[in-house]
C-alpha cells in the first residue's frame, strides 16, 4: 500500500512544485535536497580523508618494499683462480703458524691474475685498472676465507688446476646487473664504461655472473663500499641500546607508577610531579639528546657514540610513556582486590607487590613494549650524543662504539652512491619488520593476558 | 616437686615465652615496617626521577644557553636576520664564526609546521569524524589501527621517503605548472610531516568526540537535523576544547620533529614564505651544529643549546596549554 502511495505522492509533489514554486512545501523540499547533498558531500570528504591517510601508508610501504626488494640479492662473479703454488711452497708445520702463513698470502695477486687470464685483451694500464674494479675489494678476503676453510685446496692435486670461486662483484657491476645503469646514456655520464659492460656481458654469456642471496647485508657492519656493507653492527647497536633502556626504564617506570597510583598522598607536590610527567612525554626527542650531551657526556665524562649513553637517554625519554601506561594498568585493577588483601592482614606494600602488580602486569608490559618500539625507531637524540660515527666493527658490549639501526638508515640515506639507496630501503624494511614483530607481541599480550573485571 | 616445677614453668615460663614472642613479633614488625618504609622511599625516588629529568633538561640547556648569550647577545640571536654559523667571515667577529640571528630558523620552522598543520588538521579531523560518527564497527576496527600505524613508523623512514620520493615529485609538479621549486623544498617536508602528525590529531579528536554523550546527538537528530548538521552544530562544538588540545599537541610535535626536516629540508637559512623554496628549521640546525667533532665550548655547539632552549620553551608552552584545555573539557562531562 505504502509502496504504491509513495510514487504518487512524489508525483503530486512534483506537480505542486510546478504549480507554485514558492509554496512552503517546495521550499522545504528544495532545502532538504540541498541538505542531503551537503550530508553526502560531508560523508564523502570524511571517507576521502581517511582514505588519503591509508593510501599514503600503503604508498610509503609499497615504495620502500619495491626499492628494497633488489637489495636482498647481490651480484657474484665466478673466477677461475689458480692458487699460486709458489706462495704456499714452504708453509710452516705448526698449525697456528701454518694458518697465519696461509692467511698472509697475497690473494689479491691471484685474483688479478685470474681476471687477466679471463680477459687477455685488457693490456693497457687503464683497462687493467677497470678490469680489477669488476670485483669487490673484499674478494681477496672471501678467497682467503675459502682457502682457510678448506686447506686441502693447497695439496698437490688441487693446487695445480685452476678452481672456480664465487666472489662479490663491485657495487657498480651490481647496479648494472639490477638494471639501474642506463646503457643508452653517454659513457661519460655512466659509472661503468663500455668496456666494463662488454666484460660483464661476456661473463654473463658464460653464466659466470649471477645474483645470489645477499649474505653480507645481514652479517657485516658498515662499510664505505656498498657491496660490503651490512646491518649487523647497527642491529646489535640497537639491541644493546634498547637493553640498557629497558633495564633502566622498566623498573624505575613501574616503581614511579606504583608510587603515584597507590601510595602518593593528594597534595600540590604530587600534582606537580604528575603534570611534569605528562609534559615530559611531549618534549621533543632532540631535547633529550641535548640533555645527554650536556649532562652524561660533558659533565659525567661518559664516552661518545656508545650504546650505554644512548640507552640512558632513551630510557629518560621512554620513562614518561611507561609511567603513564603503567598507571592506567594499575588503575584498572579493581579496589576490591586491595581491600581483600588488606582485610586478611597484608601491609600496603604486600598488597601492591603480591596482588595488584601481578594483575596489572600485562597492561604494564604492553605499555613498556610500546615504549620500546618508540625507542627503537628514535634517531634524533642519538645523533646529538654522537652515535652517528662511521663504525665498521660489530659491537660486542654496550660500551663499544656503535650506531643504531635508524641512525644507520640516516647515514646511508646521505650516501651519494646509488647502491646505498636500495640498502637504505632494505634497512628500513628490516626496521619496520622488527617494529611489526614488537607490535604483534603487544597484540598477543592484549588478547591473551588481559583480564576483564 | 614436679608439680611445683610444672607450675613454675607455667607461671614464669609461659609469660616469658609470650613476652619473648611478642618482642620477636614486634621486632619483625619493626623490620617489616622499616623495609616497607625503605621501599616506599625507593618508589618516591623513582617518581622524582621525572622531576630530575626536567630539571636536568632546564638546567643543562639554560646554562649552556647563558654561556652562548655571553658570546652572542640575546637580542642578536632573537632578532637577527642572518644565520650562518658555519662560515667565519672575519677573524675578529663575535665568536669568530658567522652570524647567529635565528629569525630565519623560526620562520622556516613556522612555515613547515604551517604546511604540516594545513594537511593534518582537516584530514585528521575529518578522519576522526568519519571514524567516530559514520564508520561501522568493522571499518573502524580496520581504519583506526591503520591510521595509528602512521604514528608508529619511525620518523627517519618518513625523512627518507620525503627526500627521495616526495621532494622530486614536488619539484616535477612545480616545473609542470611553470614554477621553480628547490630540490629540498619546504613543501615536501611539510607534506610528509603533515601525514606523520595526522594520527595525533585524528586519534585524540576521535577520543573526545566519542566522549560526547549520545543524548546530545539523539536530541539533535530527533529535531530533524541530518547527521552532518548534528556533527557540525552539536558534536564538534561540544568536543571543541579537546580538539583544540589535540591540534596544539600535534603542532608541538611538528615543531619538535627532527628527522623529517633534517633529511628533507635544506640547511641554508632563507627567510622566505615561499613553500617551494628550501628553508631550514630549529631542529635541523641543532643537529647540524652538534654532528661532527666540535669543541664543546665553541659558539657553534653552544648555539645548539640556545636553540634547544627556545624549542623546549615553545613546545612546553604548547603542551601546557593543550593539557589545560583538555583537562578543563574533561571536567564538563564526568
Amino acid at each position: 500500500m505504502s509502496g504504491l502511495r509513495a510514487p504518487s505522492a512524489a508525483r503530486a509533489g512534483a506537480d505542486a512544485v510546478k504549480a507554485n514554486r514558492s509554496s512552503p512545501e517546495s521550499l522545504i523540499r528544495k532545502s532538504l535536497r540541498a541538505r542531503y547533498r551537503r550530508e553526502r558531500r560531508f560523508y564523502q570528504t570524511g571517507v576521502a580523508a581517511i582514505a588519503m591517510g591509508v593510501l599514503f601508508l600503503l604508498w610509503l610501504l609499497g615504495v620502500s618494499a619495491h626499492q628494497a626488494s633488489s637489495a636482498f640479492f647481490q651480484t657474484y662473479i665466478a673466477l677461475d683462480i689458480q692458487l699460486d703454488a709458489t706462495q704456499f711452497a714452504s708453509l710452516p708445520l705448526a698449525a697456528d703458524e701454518r694458518r697465519q702463513a696461509i692467511a698472509d698470502a697475497n690473494y689479491n695477486k691471484m685474483i688479478k691474475a685470474s681476471l687477466r687470464a679471463t680477459f687477455p685483451a685488457a693490456s693497457s694500464r687503464q683497462d687493467k685498472r677497470r678490469l680489477y674494479q669488476l670485483v669487490s675489494d673484499s674478494a681477496e678476503y672471501m678467497l682467503r676465507d675459502a682457502v682457510l676453510r678448506n686447506p686441502d685446496l693447497l695439496k698437490p692435486p688441487s693446487v695445480q688446476a685452476p678452481r672456480r670461486f664465487w666472489v662479490l662483484a663491485d657495487d657498480e657491476v651490481d647496479m648494472f646487473m639490477k638494471g639501474y645503469i642506463d646503457r643508452a646514456q653517454p659513457e661519460a655520464n655512466r659509472r661503468l664504461s663500455d668496456q666494463s659492460i662488454a666484460w660483464i656481458e661476456h661473463l654473463r654469456a658464460q653464466q659466470r655472473i649471477e645474483k645470489r642471496f645477499n649474505r653480507p647485508f645481514f652479517t657485516a657492519g658498515d662499510s664505505r663500499d656498498a657491496e660490503q656493507s651490512g646491518i649487523l653492527a647497527a642491529t646489535l647497536g640497537s639491541f644493546f641500546t634498547l637493553a640498557v633502556t629497558m633495564l633502566l626504564a622498566l623498573p624505575v617506570g613501574i616503581a614511579a607508577a606504583v608510587y603515584l597510583q597507590e601510595f602518593a598522598p593528594k597534595n600540590k607536590l604530587v600534582d606537580v610531579v604528575e603534570v611534569n610527567i605528562n609534559n615530559l612525554a611531549a618534549v621533543p626527542s632532540i631535547i633529550f639528546g641535548l640533555l645527554g650531551l650536556a649532562v652524561l657526556i660533558n659533565f659525567f665524562g661518559l664516552p661518545r657514540s656508545v650504546p650505554l649513553v644512548g640507552g640512558i637517554v632513551l630510557a629518560l625519554m621512554t620513562l614518561p610513556t611507561i609511567i603513564i601506561s603503567s598507571r592506567a594498568a594499575l588503575a584498572a585493577v579493581p579496589p576490591r582486590i586491595r581491600q581483600a588483601a588488606l582485610g586478611v592482614g597484608a601491609s600496603g606494600v604486600q598488597t601492591v607487590v603480591h596482588h595488584v602488580l601481578p594483575l596489572a602486569l600485562p597492561g604494564i608490559l604492553t605499555g613498556a613494549i610500546i615504549g620500546l618500539a618508540r625507542a627503537l625507531g628514535e634517531t634524533a637524540p642519538l645523533l646529538a650524543i654522537g652515535m652517528v660515527a662511521f663504525i665498521v666493527d660489530v659491537p660486542s658490549a654496550p660500551t663499544d662504539p656503535a650506531t643504531a639501526l635508524p641512525v644507520q638508515i640516516y647515514l646511508w640515506a646521505d650516501s651519494p652512491e646509488r647502491a646505498f639507496v636500495e640498502r637504505t630501503s632494505a634497512a628500513i624494511l628490516v626496521l619496520l619488520a622488527l617494529l611489526a614483530v614488537i607490535n604483534g607481541l603487544v597484540a598477543v599480550f592484549r588478547n591473551k593476558m588481559e583480564t576483564r573485571w | 616437686m614436679n608439680v611445683l616445677l610444672a607450675l613454675c614453668v607455667v607461671f614464669i615460663g609461659l609469660p616469658g615465652m609470650l613476652i619473648l614472642a611478642m618482642h620477636l613479633l614486634r621486632r619483625q614488625h619493626a623490620i617489616r615496617h622499616q623495609v616497607e618504609a625503605a621501599f616506599k622511599w625507593f618508589l618516591v625516588g623513582c617518581a622524582c626521577l621525572a622531576i630530575f629529568t626536567t630539571a636536568g633538561i632546564v638546567l643543562s640547556v639554560l646554562f649552556e644557553a647563558i654561556r652562548f648569550f655571553n658570546i652572542v647577545p640575546l637580542t642578536e640571536f632573537l632578532f637577527g636576520l642572518e644565520w650562518s654559523p658555519q662560515t667565519a667571515i672575519r677573524e675578529d667577529q663575535v665568536g669568530s664564526s658567522g652570524a647567529f640571528g635565528a629569525v630565519p630558523l623560526f620562520a622556516g620552522t613556522l612555515l613547515i609546521t604551517a604546511i604540516a598543520m594545513f594537511i593534518a588538521v582537516p584530514c585528521g579531523l575529518l578522519s576522526a569524524i568519519y571514524l567516530s560518527e559514520y564508520a561501522s564497527h568493522r571499518v573502524r576496527a580496520v581504519g583506526k589501527p591503520m591510521l595509528e600505524m602512521l604514528a608508529g613508523i619511525p620518523t627517519v623512514v618518513y625523512g627518507f621517503f620525503a627526500a627521495l620520493t616526495v621532494a622530486p615529485l614536488v619539484r616535477d609538479g612545480a616545473a609542470f605548472i611553470g614554477l621553480e621549486a628547490a630540490s629540498e623544498s619546504a613543501l615536501a617536508a611539510g607534506l610528509v610531516m603533515g601525514i606523520m602528525i595526522l594520527p595525533f590529531v585524528s586519534s585524540l579528536s576521535d577520543d573526545v568526540m566519542n566522549a560526547v554523550p549520545q543524548s546530545l546527538r539523539d536530541g539533535s537528530l530527533g529535531l530533524g537535523a541530518t547527521r552532518s548538521e548534528t556533527i557540525k552544530r552539536v558534536v564538534l562544538p561540544a568536543a571543541l576544547p579537546g580538539i583544540v588540545g589535540s591540534v596544539l599537541l600535534a603542532a608541538s610535535r611538528a615543531i619538535g620533529e627532527t628527522m623529517i626536516v633534517v633529511m628533507a629540508a635544506g640547511l641554508a637559512a632563507h627567510l622566505t614564505a615561499n613553500p617551494l623554496q628550501s628553508v631550514t628549521t630549529v631542529t635541523v640546525q641543532i643537529v647540524t651544529l652538534l654532528v661532527g667533532d666540535q669543541a664543546f665550548d665553541s659558539p657553534k655547539t653552544l648555539a645548539a643549546f640556545a636553540l634547544g632552549l627556545v624549542l623546549f620553551g615553545v613546545t612546553l608552552g604548547l603542551n601546557i596549554i593543550a593539557l589545560h584545555v583538555a583537562r578543563k573539557y574533561k571536567e564538563q562531562y564526568e
